[in-house]
């Protein structure tokens, strides 16, 4: 019997093999669960793209939920990106805040100039610093904060028509929010 | 026209591959000579079909024909040619080319290297090695055919990846198929030995000189892969625990303990099941190397560009072979222990301690390796498992193979002698303190740190096992029988693992790295050599420009060495850095060049000073040759007959040999 | 001093878009400080060049994380605090040590199990197969 055994261990591993193959085609293994999901956004105050010298915090945007999308000029999966957003983004029925990382302010003026400008208010975090607190790893990414400053939700890489309506929109209507997006 | 020629000699070698499968094993059941004679004439049209295939894709990148996809993807009119020589295995569809071109280079090398073994068993290895390359080149023709058009061709290709123009790749990959897949040799005996019956372990003897040369290859690929990363990826490190390099290591530790359990099984007829498992267990390990590598189930900074169809390919492969292997080894594994008897303190006791020890650091390999992917299966979260997992528990489990390794030639078979296993170890002991840290101490250049004292002992303890073996045989062995092959591979491959010890703990423990910011004429402080920048200037390569960094290395009034760094672009903007090494026995100089900071001429630098890492290096080549230097021991060449008449025994062993015993 | 400092990183951050070797000269305050710093980032995981450390990678976040790493060691924070400030950002990613908990329990101890049902089943072979010793041979009938 114990002759089995090897035999009996290596079908496992190709079970976990095959798990693995299966995993990888339905998810991208380079995505990083963020651990703030459920906790409360990081403060942030960080000084508006098109008027530097004003700022917009936290607490400003405490009392209706949001959603903040990480975008940057130099980034080229954001261009991608950018459509469906242009799209989509008034749509959602909360506002969308973009988040400038690590970008030159004229470079992302210029760029916002040329593929237009789906956001509600544009938040400029040049060093990013204030992204590091986030868990920003990459561009894009969007965060779905609710009334009372808690992320309820990240989504790492392109936003795609088949995200915001299987997984942002029924987080939305969940917060009672009624975006006008097909189900 | 040549491309179409090219797939055509891998169809056909296809065919000729399952005819080398089908009707020698066909042959060997139904007693059926006229079938297995099909072998030899299979295996060396194959082979012929698959060196045109090979040629004729080297061909196309040697003429830029970039209406072949695969070059077009990995080659450029600018690359040098011995570069486009060694593209053609720089990505995944060629490099599995030169696996199974390697594949029959071994099956050729058998099928002539064995006409005195009994005509059915060879017709089986031969029919296993022919399976295995029915599965690669099936997976070749029906997966990552390297033939493919692209039209209309396109004007330029897009370049090889920078990172694997280096001359370490055109050597590493290679060597490291050669040690994979001759693996498959030991894989394909053993299977053969089960099928047969394993009712004796005569074909222990015929396997042991190809796993030791598969075992050296191995180690050979495996330096060269480490050193190439050191040198051509900018880190300065020597072993990162990568997924890709646990892929090779893992076959490399069960090698090695196969290479073990073989000499008790063929000498004292002992672990007979045992090693039958280890040889199925050595090319599973590879076959599952190739698997991680090219599935893309791991990420990893080495892997091909991966295709989620190629991943169930090969998984298909991988759970057919194995599985049916295990299987196989399941009904037929002989059940009854056999061989000589043995005293506790014997050197077979040792070698089952060591082998299990050897097989439990790979099985902890593969954990480490594919826990990531236990942890997405169970919803545990992502983690990372690096350097910090693998190192300590390494360092745990080979320890006591180093404490043990100097009896080991000491204890004989059977029963060991107790008073010279006390002498050794009261020799070894003092030579091991009394060396060891002076060694330890002129190294450091002072009082040693733990780790670079336990690198002096841990050395010393080795090396002093090996000498006081060397020297006995010397003392009480005439001229001309002191050192047969086979022992004198086992010492240098012994004298290779006191050298890495050595190599990796001091090391790790006296390098020092300094990142620093150097305008031109300043100097900077590393481990007391004076590094003085002179500025960069910009040069000009076939197909990349650079700036390159000068650096003049002093110590005291004395000129070290000029070190270049450049920081090269290749086509496509691709940034890659080329670090300068002055290499030396007693330590590495290294410099990577950073970037340009401010408009002064200053520029961030990394410089090491790197003690013993070629020692590293110089350890597992020691191991390689160790291997290959048992093969010249004239036991392996006494070619046995099944009717043992006319076969001589060997003078170099005095027992009459096992395989007459059994023939007779 | 420490503004002059950020500008001159974030210049120099912003400088290049491509960059291939981690190379930063931050000014530490003594030779222990640098080294212990080398040994931290060695073993922390860069999220974005997956697969490199944090010491080694050149991405643009590693660059900054090693930067507040640094500042962090200059405001005498400990390796354990600032692994900690990285977790509660990124996750246990990225630690190259997974944390000793129940999750990772298989994975630390697994090997040790491993061994000593390995070493059980080697005592009963050796219990089982080896018998007191004969009378020794001498080394002449060794097979070598």
């Amino acid at each position: 019997m114990k002759l089995y055994l090897p035999l009996a261990i290596f079908l496992a591993l190709v079970g976990l093999f095959g798990f693995g193959l299966w995993w990888n085609s339905a998810h991208n293994p380079t995505l990083v669960p963020s651990p703030l999901i459920g906790k409360p956004a990081p403060a942030w105050n960080l000084p508006l793209l098109y008027q530097p010298a004003k700022t917009l915090d936290k607490a400003d945007m405490l009392g209706k939920p949001y959603i903040v999308n990480v975008f940057a000029s130099w980034c080229f999966a954001c261009a991608d990106e950018h459509p469906v957003l242009m799209a989509y983004s008034h749509d959602l029925g909360v506002p969308l805040i973009g988040y400038d990382y690590k970008d030159k302010a004229t470079d992302a003026l210029a760029w916002l100039q040329q593929h237009g400008d789906p956001y509600t208010q544009v938040v400029a975090d040049e060093s990013g610093r204030t992204a590091i607190n986030f868990g920003v790893y990459g561009a894009p990414e969007t965060y779905l904060i609710n009334a009372r400053g808690i992320i309820l939700w990240k989504h790492i890489g392109p936003l795609t028509p088949g995200v915001i309506r299987d997984e942002l929109a029924p987080r939305l209507r969940k917060l009672g929010i009624q975006p006008r997006i097909g189900a | 026209m040549m491309p179409e020629l090219g797939q055509m000699a891998l169809i056909l070698a296809l065919i000729l591959a399952a005819v080398q499968a089908v009707f020698p094993l066909l042959g060997a059941w139904r007693g059926s000579s006229a079938l297995m004679r099909m072998a030899r004439p299979a295996v060396a049209g194959q082979f012929v079909f698959m060196v045109l295939a090979y040629a004729v894709l080297t061909h196309a990148f040697m003429v830029n024909d970039f209406s072949v996809r695969y070059v077009a993807e990995n080659s450029n009119l600018t690359l040098p040619w011995y570069y486009r020589f060694s593209a053609v295995w720089g990505a995944h569809a060629g490099s599995l080319l030169l696996w199974v071109l390697i594949l029959n280079v071994w099956t050729l090398a058998v099928a002539v290297f064995s006409r005195r073994l009994p005509e059915a068993f060879v017709a089986r290895v031969l029919g296993i090695m022919g399976l295995v390359s029915v599965g690669f080149l099936s997976f070749s023709v029906l997966t990552s055919n390297p033939f493919l058009r692209v039209l209309p061709a396109p004007a330029n290709g897009m370049d090889l990846n920078p990172v694997l123009q280096d001359p370490g790749l055109v050597m590493h990959p290679p060597m490291l198929y050669m040690g994979y897949v001759g693996f498959s040799v030991a894989f394909a005996f053993a299977i053969a030995a089960l099928l047969g019956g394993a009712f004796d372990d005569v074909w222990v003897r015929w396997a042991r000189p190809w796993t030791n040369a598969a075992f050296g290859f191995l180690s050979a690929g495996i330096v060269l892969g480490s050193w190439w990363s050191y040198a051509e990826l900018g880190w300065g490190g020597w072993w990162f625990w990568d997924p890709v390099e646990n892929a090779s290591f893992m076959p490399w530790l069960v090698g090695a303990a196969l290479i073990h359990a073989q000499a008790v099984t063929e000498k004292r007829g002992g672990l007979r099941a045992w090693t039958l498992l280890l040889s199925i267990f050595a090319f599973s390990l590879s076959l599952l190397g190739t698997f991680l590598v090219r599935s893309g189930l791991l990420t990893s900074v080495h892997a091909f560009a991966s295709d989620p169809r190629r991943g169930l390919y090969i998984l298909m492969l991988l759970g057919l072979a194995v599985g049916a292997s295990l299987l196989l080894y399941a009904l037929r594994a002989p059940k009854v222990a056999g061989g000589k008897p043995f005293a506790l303190a014997s050197r077979e006791t040792l070698i089952v301690i060591g082998n299990l020890m050897l097989v439990v650091a790979s099985a902890m390999v593969l954990i480490g390796t594919l826990y990531p992917i236990i942890g997405d299966a169970l919803h545990l979260g992502r983690v990372s498992i690096g350097p910090p997992y693998f190192g300590p528990l390494f360092i745990a489990m080979m320890a006591p193979v180093v404490l043990l390794l100097p009896f080991g030639p000491f204890a004989r078979w059977g029963h060991a002698d107790l008073r010279e296993w006390k002498r050794v170890a009261l020799i070894g002991a003092v030579a091991a303190l009394v060396g060891g840290t002076l060694f330890a101490w002129a190294a450091s250049g002072g009082m040693p740190g733990w780790q670079a004292w336990l690198g002096g002992l841990s050395s010393a303890w080795v090396v002093a096992g090996v000498i006081l073996y060397a020297r006995k045989r010397w003392v009480s062995v005439p001229a001309g029988r002191r050192y047969p092959a086979e022992m004198a591979g086992m010492l240098l491959g012994h004298l290779g693992v006191g050298i890495f010890l050595a190599g990796a703990l001091l090391t790790n423990n006296l390098s020092v790295e300094r990142d620093v910011r150097l305008a031109p004429g300043q100097t900077a402080q590393v481990g007391g050599y004076t590094f003085r920048f002179e500025g960069v200037t910009d040069v000009r390569g076939p197909n990349w420009v650079a700036h390159q960094g000068t650096l003049v290395v002093t110590r005291g009034d004395q000129q070290i060495a000029v070190l270049h760094p450049q920081k090269r672009e290749y086509s496509g903007d691709i940034v890659q850095t080329e670090a300068a090494v002055d290499a030396g026995l007693f330590r590495d100089l290294y410099v990577a060049l950073g970037e340009g900071l401010g408009n002064h001429g200053a520029w961030a630098l990394r410089l090491y000073d790197k003690p013993f890492v070629r020692w590293v290096w110089l350890g597992g080549l020691f191991m390689a040759l160790g291997g290959f230097v048992t093969l010249l021991d004239r036991r392996f060449r006494v070619r046995v007959t099944q009717d043992a008449g006319d076969s001589t025994p060997a003078p170099a062993s005095p027992r009459p040999v096992r395989a007459q015993e059994a023939g007779a | 001093m420490k503004g002059m400092l950020r500008t001159a990183t974030l210049v120099l951050l912003l400088g290049t878009a491509l960059a291939s070797s981690a190379v930063d000269a931050l000014p530490f305050k003594n030779a222990a400080q640098e080294v212990r710093f080398q040994d931290l980032t060695r073993q922390l995981r860069c999220l974005v060049c997956q697969n490199e450390d944090l010491a080694d990678s050149d991405a643009k976040l590693a660059k900054d994380l090693r930067y507040e790493i640094f500042q962090q060691m200059q405001a005498g924070r400990s390796n354990a605090q600032i692994k900690q400030w990285l977790v509660d950002r990124y996750g246990d990613y990225v630690l190259y040590k997974p944390p000793l908990k129940p999750s990772n329990y298989p994975l630390w101890f697994s090997p040790f199990v491993l061994l000593l049902l390995g070493a059980l089943g080697v005592g009963i072979y050796l219990r089982r197969r080896a018998q007191p010793p004969a009378a020794a041979g001498s080394d002449e009938d060794q097979d070598w």
